[in-house]
């Protein structure tokens, strides 16, 4: 990783599951002027602690301002600079029942997903995928006039 | 375990603390705290006038004692008047608990009266914050704010307690430790990362120690006077760390920076390492980052790992307490050859002498150096001085020989007017017998000038010792050199009454125009029990030399003009 260069990187942040705690880690992020693409925040399971994924852009000079300043945070136990990690992101995405149902059937297959729900004028599926991968599946999911999609924001776990 | 309400767990957290002086002013949401100072007696409350004089006064306190400072308000505006005292604090790294009455629970959130968001407002300028949700938590948490605004890189720390919880009772027992499993501060540096920054220290050859604040907040002067006499390393210092190394040291070349002195800005300058103890590179002084020690390798020993690599790369990083970091260094620099820097320690003294830290004295006007060199002379190492900002403040950390750490207290990072008077009266109550001096300007004074009163009444015999020019003298400095002598809102030629204003609240005023007044006036203020204004007529044009223009290379300054130089360099 270059020092000027901007480049995406995802980190986790684990932190006291404590009132306000999101409150601080985005205040940081606003106050100094880094960017956050998504964040995804939940109790991490038998702990007190939550997990934190931010996915977030900027060079080498300024990822290392960004953990250490998370560090400092008092309710802050640990920060992770993500290199070898399996990330996923999950997407929920509905379209009107008059598409070609056994087409969107099979596109959210193809991204790990299928259909969850389907109503009287609307289908929703879910997928879950790599977000490169989730960004193919929006452009491809384009053509059956999807009626909203919404993005998880990207979780990461070290290999 | 006793019974007791919240109310009475604050004052008793306060008296288990050690802490002798409180400064607050008390309002609806904090009265049942306030109920309880009532009776007890383990600490004395001091009612200031304002709220941001009680932080800035406890902020005082702290930086003239080494320990936690506690200020209380209550909510609302009694906090919102207290943010700008948390953020001076944070700036500059103070240890200070300050405790804000919130509305009850019930109505957090319901825009209740003289309610605020009191931890959203004062998150990015605490250390940390705690909203208290419940009695039961109460003390764990008052234990952890003490512990947090003191450990580590120390910093203010709001406790904002809603009433009901003051109110509430419960048992309340002191913890005696502290477990925060998310804050491990790192006092020990690397050992290896030590002994490499030992090797480059012998294998330098013009070395040079940048001390910053970290120095006096460590308590670290004796290892940093250690390591300057055992090496014979020239030695610069920021704002911050005026008096670490003491007016008299031979190795002391003098402040850096926008006003620092020529040979310290030509020593960072030419320098080949940086060994850099709790500082932080501020751009007041580094100046243009790109020409900053460019010949230098760079040692940044520092208790804040965000401060490392966070402005310029460094070659060296230990992360760690300077004083900690010091004792493992200085048996390893046993046998260093002084000798080695006896070619650069000349170069500096040529410096020094080619541009000494000049003023031209005057018979006609009363020059604002002259000023301070005579309060030194005349109370020197014996009297804490506090300033505000401005002109005043440079002129007084140039000219005043500061002879121990803890001895000059001023707002370096926020640059927040109105600081010195509240924050020369903490110190005040902390070595009553001591002379407490604030150098100020006729601008400064008037942003908390109310506190006259506070001090009248508490007989707190601070000297507010004001260079007036009759402008914002700092602000038309830049005026007059980078927008054309255009001076937008900065005559402050419309005077209050100065003496009759300090005559008026309660204290002493002198109104002086010569040299003569001024030794009179100074002599017999200090003997006075009485807060007093010295209002000293000073050449109204003087200007803080050197100067390095914001964002230049700290090797551009512009100089006084002396019989030998023009001004340039």
């Amino acid at each position: 990783m270059q020092n000027n260069v901007n480049e995406r990187r995802v980190i986790s942040v684990i932190v006291k599951n404590e009132s306000s705690v999101l409150a601080r880690v985005t205040a940081l992020f606003a106050g100094r002027g880094y960017n956050i693409e998504s964040l995804t925040v939940a109790p991490i399971p038998n702990s007190d602690m939550s997990h934190m994924s931010i996915e977030t852009n900027g060079s080498a000079k300024v990822m290392e301002q960004i953990t250490k300043q998370l560090h400092k945070l008092i309710p802050v136990y640990k920060v992770i600079e993500h290199e070898e990690m399996i990330e996923k992101e999950m997407v929920l995405a509905k379209f009107p029942i008059a598409e070609n149902l056994s087409d969107i059937s099979v596109l959210s297959a193809a991204y790990n997903g299928g259909v969850v729900n389907v109503g009287k004028e609307m289908i929703i599926v879910m997928v879950a995928d790599e977000p490169k991968r989730i960004k193919h599946f929006i452009d491809a999911a384009q053509r059956y006039n999807p009626v909203e999609i919404i993005r998880g924001g990207v979780v990461a776990i070290e290999r | 375990m006793r019974q007791m309400s919240g109310a009475q767990m604050v004052c008793e957290a306060i008296i288990a603390e050690g802490v002798k002086t409180v400064f607050g002013y008390p309002g609806g949401a904090i009265m049942h705290v306030y109920d309880e100072i009532y009776k007890q007696k383990g600490f004395k409350h001091i009612l200031n006038r304002h709220e941001q004089a009680s932080v800035h006064a406890a902020d005082g306190y702290a930086r003239a004692t080494g320990e936690v400072g506690v200020a209380m308000v209550t909510s609302g505006p009694g906090f919102t008047n207290a943010v700008t005292g948390l953020a001076t604090a944070y700036m500059d790294s103070i240890p200070l608990v300050v405790i804000s009455g919130q509305v009850p629970t019930s109505l957090i959130g319901t825009d209740g009266f003289q309610e605020i968001d009191a931890v959203g407002i004062s998150r990015p300028c605490t250390k940390h914050n705690f909203l208290v949700r419940s009695l039961e938590e109460l003390p764990r948490i008052l234990k952890e704010a003490f512990y947090i605004a003191r450990s580590g890189r120390p910093g203010p720390v709001l406790v904002d307690i809603p009433k009901d919880i003051t109110v509430a009772i419960g048992m309340f027992e002191y913890p005696n430790r502290v477990e925060i499993p998310t804050y491990k501060p790192t006092y020990k540096g690397n050992a290896k990362q030590i002994e490499k920054a030992v090797r480059a220290i012998k294998d330098a050859k013009k070395p040079l120690l940048y001390i910053g604040g970290g120095v006096v907040l460590s308590n670290a002067y004796e290892e940093v006077r250690a390591l300057a006499e055992k090496t014979q390393i020239p030695v610069v210092e920021t704002l911050m760390a005026r008096g670490v190394m003491g007016a008299n040291s031979p190795l002391l070349i003098g402040m850096l920076g926008m006003h620092g002195s020529y040979a310290s800005n030509m020593a960072m300058s030419e320098t080949d390492l940086v060994i850099s103890l709790g500082a932080r590179f501020d751009d007041r002084v580094t100046g243009k980052l790109s020409e900053f020690a460019k010949y230098a390798d760079i040692i940044h020993v520092d208790i804040d790992a965000a401060n490392i690599g966070k402005l310029v790369d460094v070659d060296y990083p230990i992360v760690g307490d300077v004083k900690q970091v010091l004792e493992v260094m200085l048996p390893q620099l046993d046998g260093v050859e002084t000798e080695r820097y006896e070619a650069w320690r000349k170069i500096l003294r040529r410096y020094d002498e080619l541009h000494p830290l000049s003023y031209v004295d005057s018979n006609e006007v009363i020059k604002p150096q002259w000023v301070i060199e005579r309060v030194g002379e005349l109370v020197g190492k014996d009297a804490i001085i506090t300033s505000d900002v401005g002109q005043h403040q440079m002129w007084a950390a140039q000219h005043y020989p500061f002879d121990r750490p803890r001895q000059w207290i001023n707002s370096g990072g926020l640059g927040t007017m109105g600081f010195g008077f509240p924050a020369a009266m903490g110190a005040k109550m902390a070595f009553p017998d001591k002379t407490v001096i604030n150098v100020t300007g006729d601008g400064s004074i008037l942003m908390n000038m109310q506190e006259l009163v506070t001090a009248a009444e508490y007989k707190i015999p601070v000297i507010n010792l004001i260079l007036n020019n009759h402008f914002l003298g700092m602000v038309r400095q830049w005026q007059t050199f980078f927008y054309e002598k255009r001076y937008s809102e900065t005559d402050l030629s419309f005077q209050p009454n100065w003496k009759a204003l300090a005559e008026a609240c309660g204290g002493i005023g002198y109104d002086i125009t010569t040299k003569e007044e001024f030794d009179t006036a100074l002599k017999d203020a200090i003997k006075q029990d009485k807060v007093c204004f010295m209002n000293v007529a000073v050449d109204r044009f003087e200007d803080v030399l050197p100067m390095v223009p914001a964002g230049g290379a700290l090797f551009n300054m512009l100089l006084p003009k002396t019989e030998k130089s023009d001004g340039e360099a």
